[in-house]
């Protein structure tokens, strides 16, 4: 069984009249230890997913899903209650903005203390104890002296460490990463990269990887989501995506990685942005910017099709042009 | 920290002159004198007049009676009533904690009401209670003093009877004052004596409710906007959502996460209050004849006394400020990235 299922996930914003689909029909399985990429650019829904799954949004969003279930557990008709006995225990997640994640009132150690407390009731000398291990197993320096730090005393990676030992606090089944090195400096964007990965293999955790840098996912990922406008464009596994993208995004992504390592935000290789609330063409949400577009794509949305090892969402997948 | 201190201090020395010269210069403006006000009606002989002016020192140029007064107040002398002869500081010292029991009680009913409304206003924004809490207090923000405390007094006093119509305690008690607070006397008095004083308490306490309420509504306003938007902007914040994807329970990522650092505008807020509450205090007291600093004032100065109201004022004055300065103490307390600042 996998560890996360994710059928026919859509998630709106918005009044009932006019809504907007954040996320519209994404399925997504992750399985036990696997590490699973989820690249797109800014706006294509990353973010809403995972925290829909996690029931984070607060009443702001509408989730709708036939399936939404984790360790055989419904997150669908499960009480607020029970979630959050899940959340923060067995999947955990870490945000983009390491600077801004942690409460800027209390000592990294009262923040890391407090996961461990309220999930594994640990107190005294033993939750002190554990808090030490934690973050010596994210590789802080100086552990003790930094448990009584604020978050305005350290630097972004190192907050960025500090938030990575609260996920992992109570050896969690999956950690959610989304964009974890996207607000850091570059020298250090590897090594914190490098942590997780370690981290994923001696915890056996799954990982999802949410990044808008595919080079990133290429090395370490063992399956691959591109998300466009809120759609999963194509899911494929590693490396076959990368010898063989089958969705025009996809190609155009992996086109990009020279640039888009370097730090730029738009696509060089596909003029334009992902449409927002109130710019989505009709037919295929990325006809108007598509280098391969029909007419067909603009009346018709594609539906997902499958392919050696996984889905695609095009009318003319690259492949079976090229047959 | 330190220098953060330090810097507030020096900003002291210039408020203080700026206070006196205002005061100085105020109460001189309003026309007739000290002399004229004491005879009143009756016809002055010119001679008489300029005789007890010149007792009183008051003959002297402007800039003389102003560095005399400067002078006496560097000796540590705040002078002594021209009508009743005491000193000013023994007049406010007796009448302070009148002041103060009010002030508090006020502030009391301000802060418990206005951060709950703040908050679940907050919490459940765009619900008719957060329209209703934003509406009321918009009214409650501009609620002029006086007709508040007249309305309430016709209502809760003379209609329904509940509460008395003026002063700390019905004249048929006969408390010690050691405190100087109704509350605690009447309290103390009660377990001394329970025979004689019964009933004290609950007279000082009913009493106190509507002149507390009247001086709190403004503040209470304030405190409950400021703390909604406070809450929505910290709602708003990442480690709120790192919060609650720790999986804490909504009470905890509220009181612990969210308020906390809400309150740290807040606190300035209340803090800066005070100065509101003891302009209030003036008017409130005059409506409810409480027998505080603000009523002391208000007949000071239709007494043309000076030495009263000058340093009367000063000493509230130096209060305020003496307020907002722990204030900001407690601000750079209860945000570490201020108490760490270099
Ligand atoms: N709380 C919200 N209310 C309304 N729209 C939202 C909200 N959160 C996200 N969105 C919209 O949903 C879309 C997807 O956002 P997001 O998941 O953050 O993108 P990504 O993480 O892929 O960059 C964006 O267009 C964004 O503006
Ligand atoms: S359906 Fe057409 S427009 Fe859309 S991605 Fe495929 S080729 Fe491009
Ligand atoms: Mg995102």
């Amino acid at each position: 069984m996998s560890l996360l299922e994710i059928k026919n996930l859509s998630v709106e914003f918005g009044s009932e009249k006019n809504p907007f689909r954040a996320v519209e029909g994404l399925d997504l399985i992750v399985n036990q230890g696997e590490i699973v990429g989820i690249v797109g650019e800014s706006g294509s829904g990353k973010s809403v997913t995972m925290m829909a799954m996690m029931g984070l949004l607060e009443g702001q969003g509408r989730i709708v899903a036939d399936t939404l279930q984790f360790d055989g557990k419904n997150l669908l008709t499960i009480s607020a209650r029970e979630r959050r006995k899940i959340v923060g225990k067995d999947i955990a997640m870490i945000f983009q903005d390491p600077m801004t994640s942690l409460n800027p009132s209390y000592t990294v150690g009262y923040q890391i203390m407090e996961v461990l407390k309220i999930h594994q009731g640990l107190r005294g000398a033993a939750l002190k104890q554990r808090a030490l291990e934690l973050m010596e197993m994210v590789e802080i320096p100086a552990a003790a002296s930094r448990l009584n730090a604020y978050p305005h005393q350290l630097s972004g990676g190192m907050s960025q460490r500090v938030v990575i030992a609260m996920a992992i606090a109570c050896n969690p089944k999956l950690l959610i990463a989304d964009e974890p090195t996207t607000a850091l400096d570059v020298t250090i964007q590897a090594q914190i990269m490098e942590l997780l990965v370690n981290l994923q293999k001696s915890q056996n955790m799954a990982l999802i990887m949410i990044t808008h840098d595919l080079a990133v996912v290429a090395e370490v990922a063992h399956k691959v989501a591109v998300m466009y406008a809120g759609q999963v464009a194509e899911m494929a596994k590693v490396p076959g995506i990368f010898r063989t993208p089958t969705h025009p995004y996809t190609e155009a992504l992996l086109k990009s990685i020279p640039e888009h390592s370097k730090g730029a935000h738009r696509l060089s290789t596909l003029p334009g942005i992902v449409p927002g609330q109130y710019d989505r063409p009709s037919g295929c949400l990325l006809s108007p910017r598509c280098p391969y577009v029909q007419d067909k794509c603009k009346a018709q949305r594609p539906g997902l099709t499958a392919i050696d090892g996984g889905v695609v969402r095009c009318h003319y997948p690259i492949t079976a042009k090229e047959a | 920290m330190l220098s953060f201190i330090f810097r507030r201090l020096g900003l002291l020395i210039p408020t203080f002159f700026g206070i006196t010269l205002l005061t100085f210069g105020l109460i001189r403006m309003i026309p007739g004198d000290p002399v004229e006000v004491m005879v009143g009606e009756r016809t002055l002989d010119p001679q008489m007049h300029a005789d007890a002016m010149h007792r009183l020192g008051l003959d002297k140029p402007l800039y003389a009676q102003y560095v005399d007064y400067i002078g006496n107040l560097l000796h540590g002398n705040l002078g002594e009533s021209l009508v009743t002869k005491t000193s000013v500081w023994t007049e406010f010292k007796t009448l302070f904690p009148a002041t103060l029991e009010l002030a508090l009680a006020a502030m009391a009913f301000a802060v418990v009401f206005g951060l709950l409304a703040g908050v679940i206003a907050a919490i459940k924004r765009g619900s008719i209670f957060d329209h209703g809490v934003m509406g009321i207090s918009l009214t409650g923000f501009s609620m002029p003093i006086f007709w508040w405390g007249l309305i309430l007094i016709m209502f809760f006093s003379v209609k329904l009877g509940w509460t008395p119509v003026s002063g700390r305690l019905d004249l048929a008690f006969d408390i010690t004052p050691r405190t100087g607070f109704m509350l605690i006397d009447t309290w103390l008095a009660e377990a001394a004596d329970p025979s004689a004083n019964a009933g004290a308490f609950k007279d000082a306490l009913m009493h106190l409710i509507l002149p507390a309420i009247v001086l709190g509504t403004i503040p209470l306003a304030v405190i409950a906007r400021m703390t909604r938007s406070s809450m929505l902007e910290v709602l708003r914040e990442d480690y709120v959502r790192t919060a609650r994807a720790k999986g804490l329970s909504p009470a905890r990522v509220i009181f612990v996460h969210t308020l906390r650092n809400a309150l740290i505008p807040v606190l300035t807020v209340i803090g800066l209050q005070v100065g509101t509450l003891m302009g209030g205090a003036v008017l409130t007291e005059t409506i409810f004849s409480w027998p505080g600093i603000g009523k002391w004032l208000i007949d000071a100065i239709s007494r043309r006394d000076y030495p009263v109201v000058q340093n009367g004022i000063l000493i509230v004055a130096t209060l305020v400020i003496i307020t907002n300065f722990i204030v900001d103490i407690l601000y750079g307390v209860a945000n570490p990235r201020i108490r760490h600042a270099k």
